[in-house]
């Protein structure tokens, strides 16, 4: 049983190791379990292991061999899915140790950073590591994600968890105070892009405005519009292009029911019950076509804010 | 820190303009924005006046130019912003009268402005510059004094616009290009906003060595998005479903070198379910109309159908004029011997569409507003790699929300979801930050999920 080197797990290093029908199930390959849509869990293969949860006690071995994406069964017959880890799955297993970014802001940012193969990226604070973990896949394969932040503890972890998936050798952690020192100088005129996820952001814009090729772009996260009021203060002395956003994703329910087109009923309600009425002789002269009818209606519950999102160019000279 | 030194691709620093590159003309701040190529003899009409694109070549991308009307012609000059300019003046001035300012005295009956425009044009013949004009206009201005410093700063953008407008060189990239064509023309686009594209590229995973199926409605913008993040490896696989092929005009204003234009290849959902037979490629429909896009050598600026101003009413479909205009240059053009003939679009080899019917596709992204969405989702789904995510975009629910259900009771894919983005922007100004009055209200619909490997049907897919 070949255990796969530190080779990336998430990312495809080469066009063997991509997503593929033939490419299976590997010992230390990293998964993600997939019980419900929200209810998901990171793994790392290991020949002897088992992973427990409600359904039952699940080997790894039964496993290896198998490709992602395939059902697996536990010993009381209850089963998961076994997938292949992206950003996007990742961001909703990782372990918070901050307040982290979702999948809107991301792919917002990654989008409006301009950010492309070959991008280098500096970041502050490194946080859980939600949003380094997709830069790094934007910046692939020759681009580079410098990140800091100013907890050691937190770098750390953010460290490991690189590792595990396998953007370890795109991302570099450093502990660092951002707003206290600023980035460090040999980036100087180098990046192409920075993000700032900061409490005091415009302590660390000046730095920015250094560390930034012209043209170059920035974006600073925050929570409250007094951060960005002050932020967009900063910028202005060696920043254009200025725009504030927020960014929010609403969410669909679809149910199936079983509709009548007749127009008589009862209490004169269009709609049956999610389950299939039962026929009454009364109702057998009404009802013509009974049908299954897909309907989607907006979820009850949604994020209302997680921060403002703030862009800027570097001021060309 | 130095340890990890970054192998940063040099080619794609490709932050200065040079002659032939595609730019995206940002005209007073967003008012007007055109596509254009920076060849030899190139023009910008600006009002009643043509300038030439000259001065742009061997710019910096995000320069900007200024009009200027001298005594040697309409040319646009190179201008550096000072810093503090625009509307971000100090509502709480010095002195104090200008916090005391209102509006309760001033009347808007046109008879504030003693310049008339006859006035305004003999300064013109004088050679006054723009800037000179605008103060004179607010020098005879009976009103200006008595305006508030938001006000008077209003003001005097508004003239600056008029008597000397200005224009940025944008980059063309995703962004710039999708929100171009969102604000002036979203029709051809979809629709397609940039937080929904974003998601589009974020939900199907894309990154290098990936090979993304794509099925692309929306003139080129999302293989040209694909193609910008695979940044040269991997492949995007444009896909058209039934005989006509789809524009991809759009991919040419990225200013992709040739390695990225490799990697974009068009295919028909038939070549991957047609029986395995030797059938000589299809050049009916398909090859006539990709040479002819591949070929963006042209000597002058694109006329109209890249130009997206507010004054424009060209309803002429680009993809024609290009391909009559490129068939004329390859014969008449000397600049084609220095310019790199861009193959993006070539149609897939039997060889690749072999490959990816035994390997499946790592991801599957489709914007294609007028087709039937569950058709398509049933035809496309089962060429990708298990576990491959996919993300479908769409205007309409309805469609959607049948193409799911689908997809739940084939057991074909787990973590679906019908998202919608809702984006809003912010003005954000000393004593004046509040979100933007005008607003989109729609970007749009995303169903996304990951394809799993369903034990009832056989492992591979082979039709």
């Amino acid at each position: 049983m070949e255990l796969s080197q530190n080779s990336p797990q998430m990312l495809f290093s080469d066009s063997l190791k991509k997503l593929s029908f033939i490419r299976s199930i590997k010992c230390g390959d990293l998964v993600i379990i997939y019980e419900r849509h929200d209810v998901m869990k990171a793994i790392k293969v290991n020949e002897g292991s088992i992973f427990q949860n409600r359904f039952g006690v699940f080997k790894h071995s039964d496993w290896i061999g198998k490709p992602f994406g395939s059902k697996v069964y536990s010993n009381k017959g209850g089963f998961v899915y076994i997938l292949a880890p992206t950003p996007e799955l990742w961001t909703l297993v990782l372990s918070h140790r901050t307040q982290i970014l979702y999948i809107a802001d991301i792919s917002f940012v990654i989008m409006y950073l301009e950010v492309v193969p070959g991008c280098l990226v500096l970041e502050s604070g490194t946080g859980s590591g939600s949003l380094t973990t997709s830069l790094a896949r934007a910046v692939a394969p020759h681009g580079h994600i410098y990140t800091f932040d100013f907890h050691e503890h937190r770098a750390a972890s953010a460290r490991e968890d690189f590792e595990k998936t396998g953007v370890n050798n795109l991302v570099t952690v450093g502990v660092r105070d951002i707003q206290g020192e600023g980035f460090p100088e040999e980036f100087g005129r180098r990046a192409d892009s920075v993000f700032l996820d900061l409490p005091q952001p415009w302590l660390a814009i000046p730095s920015a405005a250094k560390m930034l090729k012209f043209d170059g772009t920035l974006c600073s996260f925050s929570p409250c519009i007094e951060q960005v009021e002050r932020s967009c203060e900063a910028l202005q002395a060696n920043f254009t292009d200025v725009r504030t956003f927020e960014i929010l994703l609403r969410t669909y329910e679809v149910r199936e029911v079983t509709v009548e087109s007749c127009q008589e009923h009862d209490n004169g309600s269009l709609m049956g019950p999610p389950k299939k009425r039962k026929h009454t002789n009364e109702q057998n002269k009404d009802e013509k076509l009974m049908g299954q009818a897909v309907m989607a209606r907006p979820s009850a519950e949604a994020r209302g804010h997680t921060g403002y999102l703030t862009f800027a160019r570097l001021k060309c000279v | 820190m130095s340890e990890n030194k970054p192998r940063v691709d040099p080619v794609q620093d490709q932050r200065v303009t040079w002659e032939g590159c595609s730019v995206l003309l940002d005209i007073n701040d967003g008012d007007r924005l055109v596509f254009a190529r920076l060849n030899q003899g190139s023009t910008l009409k600006i009002g009643n006046k043509t300038y030439s694109l000259k001065p742009l070549v061997g710019c910096p991308f995000g320069s900007l130019f200024q009009v200027d009307n001298g005594p040697k012609g309409s040319v646009l000059w190179r201008v550096t912003l000072p810093s503090q300019e625009g509307n971000h003046v100090q509502g709480k001035g010095s002195s104090e009268s200008q916090e005391s300012r209102d509006n309760r005295a001033l009347v808007d009956n046109n008879q504030a402005q003693t310049l008339t425009g006859d006035d305004i044009e003999a300064l013109r013949k004088e050679g006054a510059t723009g800037e000179e004009i605008i103060e004179a206009l607010i020098a005879n201005s009976s009103t200006f004094e008595k305006k508030t410093t938001f006000s008077q700063e209003k003001y005097r953008i508004k003239k600056q616009k008029k008597y000397a407008p200005r224009v940025l060189v944008r980059k063309p990239v995703t962004r710039t290009i999708c929100e171009a064509y969102f604000k002036k023309y979203p029709n051809r686009t979809g629709c397609l906003r940039v937080d929904a594209l974003s998601l589009l590229l974020s939900m199907g995973n894309v990154a290098a060595h990936s090979d993304i199926l794509v099925v692309d409605m929306v003139g080129g913008l999302l293989t040209g998005a694909v193609a910008e993040r695979l940044g040269g490896s991997g492949y995007v696989c444009n896909t058209q479903i039934g005989a006509k092929p789809y524009s991809m005009d759009i991919v040419r204003m990225f200013n992709f070198n040739d390695d990225i234009c490799t990697r974009i290849v068009r295919s028909s959902l038939n070549d991957f379910y047609s029986v395995e037979k030797n059938m000589p490629e299809e050049s009916n429909n398909g090859s006539n109309v990709c040479n002819a896009d591949t070929q963006h050598c042209q000597s002058e600026e694109i006329p109209h159908e890249d130009s997206i101003s507010e004054n424009a009413d060209v309803k002429i479909p680009p993809s024609e004029i290009e391909m009559v205009d490129a068939t004329c240059e390859i014969r008449s053009s000397p600049v084609l011997k220095t310019c790199k003939s861009a193959k993006a679009g070539e149609k897939a080899s039997e060889e690749m569409i072999r490959t990816w019917r035994e390997n499946g596709f790592s991801s599957l992204i489709v914007a294609a507003p007028e087709l039937d969405i569950c058709k398509v989702v049933k035809d496309l789904v089962p060429l990708l790699a298990y576990s491959a995510p996919f993300a479908i975009y769409h205007q309409y629910l309805q469609p959607l929300a049948t193409c799911m259900h689908y997809l739940q009771i084939e057991k074909m894919a787990i973590g679906l979801q019908i998202s919608e983005p809702w984006l809003r922007e912010y003005q954000v100004l000393p004593s004046r930050t509040h979100p933007f009055m005008q607003m989109s209200a729609f970007g749009g619909y995303i169903l996304s999920g990951t394809r799993i490997c369903n034990p009832l049907t056989s492992p591979q897919e082979k039709q």
